[in-house]
């Protein structure tokens, strides 16, 4: 009764405060300018906040936290757009998403889709706040249960996912996500700095590769070049079939599918330190797991996109509680929010949910109340964006490429990202092309320095515990949540792959000759090989332990399946290659000329400059692949330039310069 | 916008030297012939948007654009990378000499550059300072090992200390070299993200010792030093006009690190260990954040920067707006500033040898 006691009056307060006109006008612009900049792929929340702070000095406190709340709770709803209708993560919330939202778009059912997505986030967003408004006051003792071992057990948890997202070869899957993993170790290392698969000479890898680029790489790319070899709209049947009601209706069967997995996005939203990373994965791995029929997922079943994005949203909520609570961000843009509410006059931590309770149920139910504002707002245009999928992609393609290549550039402001995403893009093809899961390599690459740092860290304090006695030892690695964690891993292993099989893996690939697999079987094989020798020769223990480990494994599986490919007649599923049949293998353009497309923007670039680059290019692709008119063509390409450079300069952003600009001082946004 | 072009402009370089000389130039002159109305200033900083560095720029750039003459927008521009030395390494590179150009740098910069990270290709000695902006740092205990500490460490010898630290290159290389000289077994688990991420692990009974920055101290650690969880055991200390470190100003009642050094029988306040201690505890903390203007900048754009700064300083709810962002320390410009900047950049070749060796020889690190 305490708890009401403290929580109800502070309630009231924030919720008279959130409800004046100024406020909500605020909000309202806030979601406005989220939804705005979470629709392009790989911007998200920090370029968003980035764009508001500079006025956010001098506001009074409860405008300024629903601006910028606003801003950050519609960002996990309206990246949902590219998720389902372009394949492009948008952001990493949004991962898991693509994997149902846009074969639905596919098949003709993007506006179903959306709306299903959105009243999903929605419902996550408002129950994330209602269990948030309690827990905030009784969160301190539990999060502090959440040690080294534990968040290394969640990480797992996360890992474990790859059994049911392994594909049709399980083996593959593992082999993908090692390959993931060890991708991830790329540059400085964590604990001791030293370099991994990189030198001083190429100050680009030192840093690794952004998740950004690897996310657009792996998705974004392979599945563009393959609709754009199609030159036919996203929507095979060309038209929109089932509409935003059935979305809505959908959601609403699922609804106790919703609440857990809302349950899981607040959860592990709550750990700081996990990040908002693996809840999608989770909560999609979940949703699998929990459904009878399970044939029809990775091939457009409503279900998949319920599951994340339920659990999305939530985690936004989840993500506020160690934020507010200890000061600890845990994400990106929660650290840019952090700075924000300090600008205010605040300061998060423990003084803040004991002394400002109204500030602090201000914040939570701002949160709330954006995702009303945003999803509502999302499920009304619905309908008229899905209408994008009956476009002739030839068309969209080049606006795509466009928008990939900043946002990857972005990342890191160097050209070194527009190299990086091509090579990833590649990878990515050539995953897809021959059956090996990308949704394993990803969940590899995204948790690879996550479960490293965890291992090495508990590691190190389970090895002092030990040393004051066995019992603090053993209590330390072995705790009740340890425990648990590890039964649900167990579960989650022994589920996928039982049932993992049918899952994102057609039952028939087509398959051709032995030796286009073989040899990116051997290719992946070459590089762990070098990765493998490169950490061996590491001096620091700490640095070169993990990736030896996962090197190690990851090698077996290759082996094992290169003795399998051996042993195997042509025809066996081993030998997935899409285009020996199906949609690439008919296809009426080819892959390396398609791609060759993208290449040239991203030359041209290195040479020209970002803006220079994009004129030639859509110019010349609007013109010659397209085969559009004159007219049609200057008209969409200034368009583009238009709205690229009014984007640039909104976020105050910079392009990619090329050789040109290292000669030449040109004006912006030639730069 | 400015270009991020990095072409080589070494010949404008050339046109500053003698830079430190003019920097006394009259300022009333500067009111003249200064104006930035229209111009955009890009305030570039070498991290992400969620940094500190990110909080104490977004601080200061609104007020910047209020106090410079014509009132030019100034943005805060992240050049993030390689441990901020790719910022810094572009800014070595730029010649603007009208005041649309200045880099923020704190420590994590700083210390590179005297570590000789084979990555660094800039100069301090050629850059303006123009504010240089402090922090302290207080370190704190459990409170049953706590009960052993009286104002030396002489007891604390025999407890195996484990700590989240960044790296051992970072911030934290100040509280590990501290605590090795008063004759502690401190154990750093490395690779945390943040120092926030430190504290949680202390919290949680996985570390047994802890530092934080002062104003993360007096938010986050002071309440559970009142719930009775924690105990401080000093603090970095602060630093005088003249350059020698006297109580952190926000923590009068607890002794500094060179206190407890003096009344520590292993430990001692002059040789080579104090020397390096000295010169990296400048660098990291009371000169750990820096604006600077590029080697070309006029005299009088350098003068203009400095009034700005003083009026900002200067005004009547300085203290009060700047407590969350920025802390209750000293704001340096003019000659205060060009001291704490030499103070943090200028070390002797064989302290930062002696740096160098004892990270290799005690967490295996070396930079190349």
């Amino acid at each position: 009764m305490d708890l009401l006691a403290t929580a109800l009056p502070a309630l009231g307060e924030a919720i008279t405060l959130i409800l004046q006109p100024q406020q909500l006008a605020f909000l309202l612009i806030g979601v406005l300018l989220g939804l705005s900049v979470g629709v392009f792929p790989g911007l998200g929340g920090i370029a968003g906040l980035s764009l508001v702070l500079p006025f956010i000095f001098g506001m009074d406190p409860v405008s300024g936290l629903a601006l910028m709340v606003g801003l950050i709770a519609v960002v996990p709803t309206s990246d949902t757009f590219a998720s389902v209708l372009l394949g492009i993560p948008g952001s990493t919330a949004s991962q898991a998403t693509v994997l149902d939202g846009f074969p639905l778009a596919k098949k003709g059912e993007a506006a179903r889709a959306l709306s299903a997505a959105f009243v999903s986030s929605l419902f996550g967003g408002i129950l994330g706040a209602i269990v948030l408004t309690f827990f905030i006051l009784i969160a301190r003792p539990l999060i502090l249960a959440f040690g080294l071992p534990e968040m290394l057990m969640v990480t797992l948890l996360g890992l474990s996912m790859v059994a049911i997202l392994a594909g049709r070869i399980p083996l593959k899957g593992v082999v993908a996500a090692g390959l993931g993993l060890m991708v991830g170790t790329i540059g400085e290392a964590g604990a001791g700095g030293s370099l991994r698969m990189s030198t001083y000479d190429i100050p680009y890898l030192i840093d690794g590769l952004s998740l950004v680029i690897v996310g657009l790489g792996i998705f974004a790319i392979p599945e563009i070049v393959a609709l754009l070899r199609q030159d036919r709209a996203i929507s095979k049947t060309g038209s929109l079939g089932k509409g935003w009601m059935d979305g809505i209706r959908d959601w609403w069967r699922n609804l106790w599918l919703s609440i857990r997995c809302s349950a899981v996005g607040v959860l592990v939203g709550v750990i700081p330190g996990l990040g908002g990373s693996v809840v999608d994965w989770i909560a999609y791995g979940f949703t699998v797991q929990s459904a009878k029929d399970k044939s029809q997922f990775g091939k457009g079943d409503v279900r998949g996109v319920i599951g994340p994005e339920s659990s999305n949203n939530a985690k936004e909520g989840g993500g506020l509680v160690p934020t507010l609570i200890f000061g600890i961000p845990g994400s990106g843009s929660m650290a840019v929010f952090l700075g924000g509410i300090a600008l205010l006059g605040y300061d998060p931590g423990p003084h803040m949910v004991r002394h400002n309770l109204d500030i602090t149920y201000t914040i939570v139910w701002s949160l709330a109340l954006a995702n009303v504002f945003g999803a509502g707002l999302c499920i009304l245009l619905s309908g008229q964006i899905a209408r994008l999928t009956t476009i002739r992609f030839t068309l969209v393609a080049p606006f795509l490429f466009m928008v990939i290549a900043f946002a990857a550039f972005q990342s890191r402001q160097s050209l070194g990202d527009l190299a990086a995403l091509m090579a990833i893009g590649m990878l990515g093809i050539f995953l897809r092309r021959f059956e090996w899961s990308r949704p394993a390599f990803l969940i590899g690459f995204v948790l690879s320095s996550q479960a490293e740092g965890f291992a090495n860290q508990a590691n190190q304090i389970a090895g002092a515990k030990f040393r004051q006695s066995f019992e603090a030892g053993m209590a330390y690695i072995a705790s009740p949540v340890v425990l648990i964690i590890l039964l649900l891993t167990v579960i989650s292993i022994v589920i996928g792959i039982r049932q993992g099989k049918q899952i994102l893996g057609s039952d028939n690939p087509p398959t051709g000759a032995k030796r286009a697999p073989l040899i990116f079987l051997i290719c992946i094989t070459a590089y762990l090989m070098v990765a493998w020798i490169d950490a061996f020769q590491i001096s620091l223990v700490s640095d070169k332990i993990f990736p030896l480990t996962v090197g190690t494994v990851t090698l077996i599986g290759c082996l094992v399946l290169l003795i399998k490919m051996m042993l195997a007649p042509e025809g066996h599923a081993l030998f997935a290659d899409q285009e020996q049949g199906g949609e690439d293998g008919s296809a009426p353009h080819g892959l390396w000329p398609t791609l060759a497309w993208f290449g040239f923007l991203l030359v041209l670039s290195s040479l020209f400059g970002f803006i220079i680059a994009l004129t030639i290019f859509f110019l010349a692709f609007l013109r010659i692949r397209a085969g559009i008119s004159w007219a049609q063509t200057l008209i969409l390409s200034a368009a583009a330039i238009g709205l690229i450079c009014f984007l640039a300069g909104t976020l105050n952003r910079d392009f990619p310069p090329g050789l040109l600009q290292e000669f030449v001082d040109l004006p912006w946004p030639l730069t | 916008m400015a270009s991020f072009t990095v072409a080589t402009r070494k010949s404008a370089l050339a046109l500053a030297a003698g830079v430190s000389a003019l920097v006394i130039a009259s300022a009333a002159q500067a009111q003249d012939a200064v104006d930035l109305s229209g111009e955009t200033v890009e305030f570039v900083i070498p991290f992400s948007e969620s940094g500190g560095s990110a909080r104490w720029a977004n601080f200061y750039a609104p007020l910047l654009s209020e106090a410079l003459p014509g009132n030019p927008t100034v943005v805060v521009k992240f050049m993030p990378g390689a441990g901020s030395t790719k910022g810094a390494n572009w800014f070595q590179e730029q010649s603007a000499d009208d005041g649309t150009v200045i880099f923020g740098t704190s420590g994590s910069t700083q210390f590179p550059y005297l570590l000789g990270d084979p990555r660094v290709r800039y100069e301090y000695n050629d850059w303006q300072v123009v504010l240089a902006s402090g922090v302290g740092g207080v370190t704190y205990l459990p409170p049953d090992i706590a009960e052993k500490f009286d104002g030396d460490a002489d007891d604390l010898g025999d407890i195996d200390f484990l700590w989240g630290s960044q790296g051992a290159t970072r911030l934290d290389l100040v509280a590990n070299l501290a605590w090795k000289m008063l004759g502690m077994k401190v154990e750093p688990v490395f690779g945390i993200e943040g120092r926030g991420d430190g504290r949680l692990m202390f919290e949680r009974g996985e570390a047994n010792i802890d530092y934080q920055t002062s104003p993360a101290y007096l938010k986050s650690v002071v309440p559970m030093v009142e719930d009775g969880l924690a105990v401080p055991m000093m603090t970095w200390g602060g630093l005088d006009d003249a350059g020698n470190i006297i109580r952190d100003p926000n923590f009068p009642d607890l002794p500094t690190f060179k206190e407890v050094c003096e009344a520590t029988a292993a430990c001692e306040t002059s040789g080579e260990s104090w020397d390096a201690w000295k010169a990296f505890f400048i660098a990291g903390f009371p000169a750990q954040k820096m604006v600077f203007l590029p080697q070309a900048a006029s005299a009088e754009v350098v003068a203009a920067y400095e009034e700005a700064f003083n009026t900002i300083l200067a005004r009547d709810d300085f203290a009060e707006i700047s407590a969350k962002t920025v802390g209750i320390y000293p704001q340096m410009t003019g000659d205060a500033a060009a001291k704490a900047k030499a103070l943090a950049t200028e070390v002797p070749d064989a302290t930062k040898q002696f740096v160098i060796d004892w990270l290799a020889e005690d967490y295996g690190v070396t930079l190349n």
